[in-house]
């Protein structure tokens, strides 16, 4: 029963909508009432943040019909609202659901929401912070807190990889020619590279496999949260894992990497030369193999020109 | 009306919406469709699948850009990066118009991703068509606002959601994407005449219609988009055909999308009405609300 951060929604509504201030006013009002926590049975909450009943203060700015009370009418958008944002957050982060959850997955979808509803014109970014919360608030995945976050990282990873912009890539033969000690390359916006503490991305394989026998099972259209689970799948057990999310062809691949092939990655998209690139790879690593990476992501279309 | 300023002198027929789950049957079959609306904001990204599909889908077909999260009638200022994108877009697909809704959806950057009714007072009319003249002068596309459907009314409206339609798109100068779904959902949860509604719109700044199927309930109708389109709203769609003359059309359905034929067949039964409407324009056609 708690309000979302930020500013309080207004307690009451303006007396007339007479201005482009008032319609602020009031669309602040009623955005407070539409995105506040639902109560238990998917019901609107009984009582404004005032204490006053909500019947009572939704009847001060929502007409009633012969079928429905204001409260009615108010409570159909504030369901529609939960229920939209719920449903994404639950479509974006099917690995993390299968590793807490549903029940705990549901709580954290319902604090991570309160805390960060949607500042984007696209639902796309809706779970952009995820990762962030799980780190700065544990309680709510514990105690499976470090899976949460590779998890969370990593479903984020792949919306990233679908979508995000492609630059231009660079030729073998234009890297040749530079001077390594000042050549600055690029990594592609999209290929996203994450140091994990457990190998999530065979865990997400088998959760879509998982995924995709149980929906060929079916042809019901099901909301995304009200999926029964056929079986669980097997938790990874801790592993340190070095992985690229990335898309080729506009399909999404996941790349196990090398430590070192990693480090070289990491300091390229740091903004590092070339050399100092290449030299954070550290010591043991023969110029053949870095050849034979930077071949290889090449190929992949990895490499690119700076912003 | 079929071509005007709106549509930016197009006639287009009868379009269906583009969605994902018809992607490969449409890329690999070549339907004859006159032409696809895309949700703008599915394709305001980077790169990657939904602008390879798209750019694939543009060398076939024509397509109008529709959005879903301008809110116009909110009073916060419009986003810049949201235009930004929405022009980069309107470029790549050369839209000849570009419609959203008349509503409101977010205040104070925090976005509620649903299409909420407007208060339909004259100062909220005012600040919707300033907005709406912002946004076309940035984006330099004609737009056509879309009436929305409601479920909740509220004490400080000062008119009816027709005249405040009206009152918007004359203040803003642009034109209506007519969604006769909508005008039926909002007439049952409200009760009033939908063809009142109809009669009282500016006609000639009809740009294009939506039709859709919808959701009953007990106390209440949804606007689900997740059935064929209901008989009722067949006989608004003829109606206001009649009315505004043979418009741009298009099906939208969102939810428990059938096959792609199954849709289409759908959408091309506006045809018939198309054609009742046709014979029925050589004579002048009496204001229904006012006749009956």
């Amino acid at each position: 029963m708690r309000n979302p951060p930020g500013k309080n929604p207004r307690r009451r509504a303006p007396a007339r909508l007479d201005s482009a201030r008032a319609l602020l006013a009031f669309q602040r009002l009623l955005h407070g009432a539409l995105v506040r926590p639902l109560a238990p049975g998917d019901r609107m909450q009984s009582r404004w943040t005032d204490g006053r009943p909500m019947a009572e203060v939704a009847a001060e700015f929502i007409k009633p019909n012969d079928r429905l009370t204001a409260f009615d009418r108010l409570e159909i958008y504030n369901r529609m609202y939960w229920f939209r944002i719920i449903d994404s957050f639950y479509e974006d982060n099917p690995g993390l659901r299968a590793a807490l959850g549903d029940r705990k997955f549901n709580r954290l979808a319902l604090a991570y929401l309160a805390k960060h509803p949607s500042h984007s014109f696209t639902l796309r970014n809706l779970c952009a912070r995820l990762e962030a919360f799980v780190r700065r608030e544990p309680r709510w995945t514990a105690p499976r807190t470090a899976l949460a976050l590779d998890l969370a990282r990593f479903e984020w990873a792949q919306t990233v990889a679908f979508d995000e912009a492609a630059r231009p890539v660079l030729t073998a033969a234009e890297v040749g020619r530079a001077d390594p000690a000042r050549l600055r390359l690029g990594l592609q916006p999209y290929v996203a590279l994450l140091a994990l503490r457990h190998p999530v991305d065979t865990y997400m394989l088998a959760v879509k496999e998982r995924d995709a026998l149980r929906s060929e099972a079916s042809n019901a259209t099901t909301s995304t949260r009200h999926m029964k689970r056929s079986r669980k799948v097997a938790l990874p057990r801790l592993e340190r894992t070095w992985v690229a999310v990335h898309r080729v062809d506009n399909r999404l691949y996941y790349k196990r990497l090398e430590v070192p092939a990693f480090k070289i990655l990491a300091a390229l998209r740091a903004g590092r030369p070339l050399a100092r690139a290449v030299a954070a790879a550290g010591r043991g690593v023969t110029p053949a193999q870095v050849q034979d990476w930077f071949a290889r992501w090449m190929q992949l279309g990895w490499i690119c020109r700076r912003k | 009306m079929p071509a005007n300023a709106f549509n930016g002198h197009t006639d287009y027929g009868i379009g269906l919406g583009l969605r994902v789950p018809h992607y490969a049957h449409i890329l690999e079959k070549k339907p004859d469709v006159a032409w696809f609306e895309i949700i703008s904001e599915n394709f305001m990204c980077g790169g990657g699948r939904p602008l390879e599909v798209l750019d694939r889908i543009m060398e076939q077909y024509r397509v109008v850009q529709h959005g879903v999260s301008m809110y116009f009638g909110s009073a916060d200022k419009p986003d810049r990066e949201h235009l930004r994108r929405l022009k980069a877009l309107v470029k790549r697909t050369h839209t000849p118009w570009l419609s959203d809704h008349l509503c409101w959806g977010s205040v104070d950057g925090t976005y509620t991703h649903d299409l909420l009714p407007m208060p339909y007072t004259l100062a909220a009319a005012k600040t919707t068509a300033a907005k709406i003249r912002m946004v076309r002068d940035f984006l330099e596309v004609p737009i056509c606002v879309e009436n929305v459907s409601s479920y909740a009314e509220f004490h400080a409206s000062e008119m009816t959601e027709w005249e405040f339609l009206s009152e918007v798109v004359e203040r803003a100068d642009c034109g209506i994407l007519l969604d006769v779904n909508n005008i039926y959902v909002s007439s049952r949860n409200h009760g009033f005449d939908p063809y009142v509604y109809l009669d009282h719109v500016p006609h000639h700044r009809v740009g294009q219609m939506h039709i859709a199927g919808h959701t009953k309930f007990e106390k209440y109708i949804l606007d689900t988009h997740d059935h064929p389109v209901l008989d009722p709203v067949w006989k608004l769609y003829a109606y206001a055909t009649r009315r505004c003359g043979v418009t741009a059309t298009l099906l939208e359905w969102d939810d428990r999308i059938p096959s792609f034929d199954e849709v289409h067949a759908e959408a091309l039964k506006a045809n018939e009405f198309i054609a009742d409407a046709k014979s029925a324009r050589k004579k002048p056609t009496a204001p229904r609300s006012r006749a009956a």
